[in-house]
């Protein structure tokens, strides 16, 4: 699976909306719901017209009760009706983390195969731009850690459309993390229906002395240090997971065991992490194909700062990313 | 609707566990110098969010910023009635009650544009103003999250009042919410909490009738008759009119010196108007110019000021002397902010916890940080 060229560009946002539009308009058990999506086009403008096209009886405005509203639409799945919940923003998930992780994700095992979830609840994650640490979450880490949910991250507008489009297709509870910074971004997308698969990683660049793996908008990152070392003769190869459960780990190890040298990029916490647990099973995997051990670029291990400067030493960025991989090659 | 110009209104019920009556009508009306005390304060907050408006477009302010102008009467009002001691909790749209309770226009400034010298040393922000000096107890940008804290905080009190100090509970907590808090669960068991155990907490609820670009009415049930809310919980009510800065005072006064005397909680409902959109970015195409121009039109601080001028002999001169200073007060905030360091990138790693510990990197081991605490 490669990335589309076509000739129409569009928005992340609008990919988006065109994914959730396509579903309802094939699948009448497809609803929207959350704060702001309706009559105020979403907070970010990604349900945009949507009310007018499908009604308020399927684009729903909720009060601010995360907790009440993400369990109707779980109530609402357990029938078989599939809706999308907007969260604002992943931070805001929090307040609804007994009905999102306590019964989406257990109802199907709970019931013993009897009540599934077809549901996918969709948000901004990760810091957006100086919104301190109650507002600046990236849940990724947290929730993966839970069983019984599927998570994509797409990185730009095609993949967010094909990834939503399987997502709302999925018959399990699908956790999709979006970014307000890559919202504007734009690529080709094409105006027919396509899906991406979970569970199936993209390699973004190729290369030969060491590999990159992250999720989401972290790849921007990634693959800015990857020209910055190709500079230093150092050669990356950068591939974005896509999907985090399921984890596509054998297109990962088989980079690895080409480039003999990994690092994980993840802007959650370190401490029990998507990228420790991508690092153990690298680690695992490629015993024997490594010539270091797996490094790590996380988000430093404090609450998120307001202040500009402080966020901007806590995020990821390049030049962490650079020095990780010159670390990791042995030429720091 | 209640909606029109509403005066006190007095609970209807006494509470059936105290069996005290409120007295609404006691309260004097302050002398003159106290008023222009609270005009000045008010035109204080109204020049600052002006001030921190510019700012933000500026670029000298990041993340998300909530300006209070249209509201200024009630944290006012409200936070005269209490004493300085007594705790406050808010909501993320604080810097008007920041300042009310008496934080330097300097800190509050310095706090948004994220520089050492704000009231957190810039870690918060525009929506996470803390004052321990002022026994202010943060903004808090999680939609309710302050109100069941406001119930603890009240818990608090009453503890350290009689427990540790065994005396009488002599405290109260006022804990300000915006109507979109209304539809938050954990509002309805900090309720719940607060009245089973006699707690003296304020929950101020600032009904502003929209939450975002969602009116009351689209957002909540009963929006017509709010009381509902509270006396499922065996809670007092009261509205008021959020925009007459003396009245509030003297209702504010009245329940707060019950709430103190009978270690109960209290539902205010403070009837007001954000004149600015939700933050920085809405074009607010929810509610009419027509509805929003007659709402500027009664406003807080011109009525005050026309108050004064026929009751009190206050000039037109006098009030403008005082917005000149309070102009160059806030002018100076912003330069003071503007000249304020950042924070030092050490400060990324403090406060974490109470001793030393960190960072983990996930790479190396954590590294202990030097000195102390
Ligand atoms: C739990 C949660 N959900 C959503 C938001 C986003 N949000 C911030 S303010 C707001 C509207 C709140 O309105 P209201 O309580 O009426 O206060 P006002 O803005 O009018 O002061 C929303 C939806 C949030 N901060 N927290
Ligand atoms: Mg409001």
């Amino acid at each position: 699976m490669s990335v589309a060229t076509g000739e129409r560009v569009i928005e992340f946002r609008d990919a988006l909306r065109e994914a959730m539009s396509e579903e309802m308009r094939n699948d009448t058990r497809v609803f929207l719901l959350g704060e702001e999506v309706a009559q105020y086009d979403g907070a970010y403008k990604v349900s945009k017209g949507m009310l007018d096209e499908f009604g308020e009886r399927r684009v729903i405005d909720t009060p601010i009760s995360e907790s009440g509203f993400s369990g109707m639409a779980i109530g609402a799945a357990m029938r078989g009706l599939r809706p999308i919940v907007e969260f604002m923003s992943w931070s805001f998930s929090l307040v609804a983390a007994d009905p999102i992780l306590n019964n989406a994700a257990k109802m199907l095992y709970m019931s013993g195969g009897q009540f599934g979830c077809p549901i996918v609840f969709r948000g901004n994650d990760g810091a957006g731009g100086q919104l301190a640490s109650t507002h600046s979450w990236s849940v990724e880490s947290l929730y993966a850690n839970v069983p019984g949910i599927k998570m994509a991250i797409p990185y730009d507008a095609y993949d967010a459309k094909g990834l939503l489009k399987t997502a709302i297709q999925d018959d399990n509870p699908v956790f999709f993390l979006e970014s307000e910074r890559l919202l504007s971004t734009t690529a080709h997308v094409p105006e027919e229906a396509y899906t991406i698969p979970f569970g199936k990683a993209l390699t973004r660049r190729v290369g030969t002395d060491c590999t990159i793996i992250s999720f989401g908008r972290p790849l921007h990152f990634c693959l800015e240090a990857a020209e910055e070392l190709a500079k230093e003769g150092i050669d990356c190869e950068v591939i974005d997971g896509r999907t985090i459960r399921p984890l596509d780990i054998d297109s990962m190890v088989t980079s690895v065991k080409k480039t003999s040298a990994c690092v994980v990029v993840d802007q959650s916490w370190s401490f029990a992490s998507v990228g420790s647990e991508i690092a153990s099973q690298i680690h695992a995997f490629c015993f024997d194909d490594l010539d270091n051990h797996v490094y790590r670029v996380h988000s430093d291990d404090v609450p998120t700062p307001y202040a500009y400067n402080l966020e901007q030493a806590y995020l990821p960025n390049s030049r962490k990313i650079c020095e990780a991989v010159r670390q990791a090659t042995y030429n720091a | 609707m209640t909606n029109t110009s509403p005066k006190s209104v007095i609970p209807s019920e006494p509470s059936k566990k105290t069996g005290a009556k409120l007295n609404f009508s006691n309260v004097p009306i302050p002398e003159k110098g106290v008023l222009l005390g609270w005009l000045r304060q008010m035109l204080l907050i109204r020049e600052f969010e002006v001030r921190t408006m510019q700012a933000y477009q500026n670029r000298l302010i990041g993340g998300f910023c909530h300006i209070y102008i249209g509201q200024e009467a009630i944290a006012v009002g409200s936070i005269a009635a209490v004493n300085d001691d007594d705790p406050v909790v808010l909501a993320y749209r604080d810097h008007g009650h920041a300042l009310a309770r008496g934080m330097d226009p300097k800190n509050c400034m310095a706090e948004m544009f994220g520089r050492i010298g704000g009231c957190a040393k810039g870690k918060g922000g525009s929506m996470h103003m803390f004052d321990a000096e002022h026994y202010l107890y943060g903004g808090h940008g999680i939609v309710g999250a302050q109100t069941p804290l406001g119930t603890g905080l009240a818990f608090a009190t009453k503890y350290e009042d009689e427990i540790i100090n065994g005396g009488k509970s002599n405290h109260v907590t006022l804990c300000y919410l915006g109507d979109g808090a209304l539809n938050q669960g954990c509002f309805y068991e900090a309720m719940n909490l607060a009245s089973l155990q006699d707690l003296p907490v304020i929950f101020v609820l600032e009904n502003n009738r929209y939450s975002m670009g969602t009116s009351i009415e689209r957002g909540t049930s009963m929006a017509h008759d709010l009381r509902v809310k509270s006396e499922a919980h065996g809670i007092h009510h009261a509205i008021v009119d959020g925009k007459n800065v003396i009245n509030l005072y003297q209702d504010f006064k009245s329940i707060a010196d019950w709430c103190r005397e009978e270690s109960r909680p209290f539902f205010v409902e403070a009837q007001t108007y954000r004149y600015k959109g939700h933050s920085m970015s809405d074009p607010r195409k929810y509610r009419t110019k027509e509805e929003e121009s007659n709402e500027e039109h009664n406003d807080c601080i011109d009525s005050l000021c026309a108050y004064l001028r026929e009751e009190s002999d206050v000039t037109e001169d006098a009030v403008k002397q005082m917005l000149r200073q309070v102009k160059s007060q806030v002018k100076q905030a912003v330069e003071w902010a503007k000249n304020s360091p950042e924070p030092p990138i050490e400060e990324l790693y403090t406060d974490v916890y109470t001793d030393h510990w960190g960072p983990y990197t996930g790479t190396s081991k954590p590294e202990m940080l030097e000195g102390d605490a």
